[in-house]
């Protein structure tokens, strides 16, 4: 019986001893890219620290959203993915998220990924690491354009220019699917970010601009020398993004301002590579630095992760050039780590490149603004974009949001 | 200590009620007491609630989102009566002893059975504007195809459309047990007074299926005010909040992606429980008198 109890004590204490080196995983991704890029982040972690017990669990995305809350609060993983910028903030200041800043420092973080550093920082810390980020900008039919003879346009004005040729021939210019509002939010982004610049764009979303602004209207005005002429396709808001891809697919649109992600999809639907391109968001108005959209994913560590040590270890490996350029390599998509290596894809280099010349990156509308500004200003982008005459009476209630939001 | 008789007559009532008095305290009056004191906080679900007075309701009032919610609950709330005679016509009509009536009666209950959100997906593919089936039977009239769920004129019909098929079967079922119970004799009296048609029906057998159609009211208005499976499937609230009802509105706020204002989402939340006490008010009333009665 006492021998019994020895050995039962022994077992125990081993079983702690070996839960001293757990570390616990939570991702948010189970497409398969994702999911293979994750597994290639953990199996060369496991193979790095062979002493470490890993434990990964892989969450689906929108589940996801609500599932944090949860563990964050209750049963915290030792490193888990999110969003930056905005998103991170309520985490942040709920005191749900651990300082990493030394580790930036440690690891140089600060130079390798200096274009990220902003969006992953609040309150002078640094919260996140990112694994991953991506080009938005004007995916179009290269075929459709030759066809009915336009180039690429670099200015506001080649870019209506060329909307009135695919239209007359009857091509309808732009696609879009706005079920789902966050599309809407990248046309916003960007006619703002070329017509009034970076910082008007970070202080719009920061809440120090009214949305009734004359430079906003301008943004508007803009966006209605596009919808006014029915440049865009009837119905979108029918269609989720994916949905929105078949009129390009189908040769009825020409052009899609999309992320980088939807390369993909593009190509299982059918169109080659010859026949997809991509552009960089015209310029609107001249002298405006061109700055991009371009949202990042990353990791952090949880204020109430129970092996701090190893998760600091793990997202070390991460940031570390050969990881961010292999992960990114599965993913189609784009390394933060301005020492890791770009994949061999167009698009990729594009975007690369894009962003590399870029004055400043955006996050997206709805990171940049709080989470229930981006949401009112989202449905109020989409129905701008159905019913373009109610512009005045949506400015003036973003405004009324603006005044409880930011207060 | 020794109960009397009567005592204990008065003590075993009580008895047998409390474990389903103690379930519906904790279960039900317990989160209503919550979520009220909740509707006067300003809360993200992660920081400590702060206590903000009437503010959440004061915003509510000039909501322009609120007002389209609650004009969209009262067009369910009418039109989705249209779900009781529908059921009661559907019932009269499979009423009869034919072979195979048993397989018809089981297909016509069928949209009640399978879930809401495949009705949802169902209705969305059929006003697909592209491919629909809708729009290719209009189009045999020569008409152009309508997007019924990006216009914000049609899209709440066209939701509370998708929501009267399962809702019409459930009625029918309702009124189809009812019918069994429907006196023979009671109806070859009024066969022999001359009634038929349209006044056997409304003055001999509507008035012996009262109990159904009250049960079929009773759900249909409980059905229409939390109306949400096929909101959140077919449009979410779009295009632009024109198809918000109520409690999609309440979840929207309080739970999905960019909401976790959870004060705001009580304060919706105690405007449609106050709604529907309205009617739970009714209800019990007539409960209680119809025991009276009897």
């Amino acid at each position: 019986m006492k021998k019994n109890l020895i050995a039962l004590a022994t077992a125990a204490l081993m079983v702690t001893g070996a839960q001293a080196r757990t570390l616990v995983i939570n991702t948010d991704d189970q497409n398969p890219a994702p999911k293979e890029a994750f597994t290639y982040a953990v199996d060369t972690f496991k193979a790095k620290y062979p002493d470490i017990n890993v434990e990964w669990n892989n969450f689906d995305r929108e589940g996801y959203k609500t599932r944090i809350r949860n563990f964050l609060t209750a049963d915290a993983p030792d490193v888990a993915t999110w969003y930056p910028g905005n998103r991170m903030a309520p985490f942040v200041d709920a005191g749900l998220f651990t300082d990493i800043s030394d580790l930036w420092a440690a690891e140089g973080l600060d130079k390798e990924m200096s274009s990220v550093e902003a969006t992953m920082t609040r309150d002078g810390k640094q919260w996140m690491v990112p694994y991953s980020y991506y080009q938005w900008g004007i995916y179009y039919r290269k075929d459709l354009f030759d066809k009915v003879g336009v180039d690429v346009p670099e200015t506001w004005d080649q870019l209506l220019a060329a909307s009135a040729k695919l239209k007359s021939n009857g091509i309808t210019p732009f696609t879009i699917g706005s079920k789902f509002k966050w599309t809407t939010g990248g046309w916003f982004d960007y006619l703002n970010l070329r017509q009034n610049g970076y910082e008007f764009h970070m202080d719009l979303t920061a809440g120090k601009v009214k949305y009734t602004d004359p430079r906003v209207q301008a943004t508007f005005d803009r966006w209605d020398e596009l919808v006014s002429n029915g440049y865009f396709i009837e119905n979108h808001a029918t269609y989720n993004w994916q949905e929105g891809m078949a009129p390009m697919v189908q040769g009825d649109a020409a052009m899609y301002l999309i992320g980088n992600f939807a390369v993909a999809p593009f190509k299982e639907a059918g169109l080659t590579e010859d026949q997809l391109g991509f552009f960089q968001f015209p310029e609107i108005t001249p002298g405006v630095p061109m700055a991009e959209d371009a949202p990042a994913d990353a990791f952090f560590i949880p204020s109430g992760a129970k092996n701090v040590a190893d998760a600091k270890l793990f997202i070390a490996h991460i940031a570390s050039p050969e990881v961010q350029t292999e992960m990114n390599k599965i993913l189609g998509q784009l390394p933060p780590s301005s020492q890791a290596q770009v994949g061999d894809d167009k698009f990729l280099k594009a975007g690369f490149d894009m962003l590399s010349g870029a004055y400043a990156l955006a996050q997206f509308y709805d990171r940049d603004a709080p989470a229930a500004m981006a949401k009112a200003g989202m449905d109020g982008f989409q129905e701008y974009m159905v019913k373009p005459e109610r512009r005045e009476q949506i400015l003036k209630n973003l405004d009324r949001v603006v005044d409880r939001v930011y207060k | 200590m020794m109960l009397t008789t009567q005592q204990k007559r008065a003590l075993t009532p009580w008895l047998f009620m409390a474990p389903g008095i103690v379930m519906f305290l904790v279960y039900v009056i317990w989160p209503i007491g919550q979520s009220l004191r909740l509707s006067f906080y300003q809360w993200d679900g992660l920081s400590p609630p702060t206590f903000i007075g009437w503010e959440n309701y004061i915003e509510l009032w000039y909501d322009p989102t609120f007002v389209v919610a609650l004009k969209n609950n009262v067009i369910w709330l009418v039109l989705y009566m249209l779900a009781v005679p529908f059921g009661l016509f559907v019932a009269l009509f499979l009423n009869q002893t034919v072979t195979g009536i048993r397989l018809v009666k089981s297909l016509f209950f069928f949209p009640f059975v399978i879930s809401q959100v495949v009705v949802g997906l169902v209705f969305a593919w059929f006003y697909d504007p592209n491919n629909g089936l809708l729009n290719i039977v209009i189009g045999w009239f020569g008409m152009d195809p309508v997007s019924i769920l990006a216009d914000e004129d049609l899209v709440t019909y066209g939701i509370i459309a998708a929501g009267l098929w399962p809702q019409t079967a459930y009625c029918m079922i309702l009124y189809l047990t009812g019918l069994n119970s429907v006196s023979p004799d009671v109806v070859e009296a009024g066969k022999i007074d001359g009634a038929r048609g349209w006044s056997m029906l409304w003055h001999v057998v509507l008035p012996q299926l009262r109990p159904a159609t009250f049960i079929a009211v009773v759900v249909t208005v409980i059905g229409a005010l939390r109306s949400f499976d096929l909101i959140a499937i077919m449009t979410q609230g779009g295009p632009y909040q024109q198809s918000q009802v109520l409690a999609y509105y309440m979840y929207e706020n309080a739970l999905s992606e960019y909401g976790y204002r959870m004060g705001y989402g009580s304060a919706i939340a105690t405007v449609l429980f106050l709604i529907m006490m309205v009617y739970i008010a009714g209800f019990l009333y007539k409960m209680y008198r119809d025991e009276q009665r009897s």
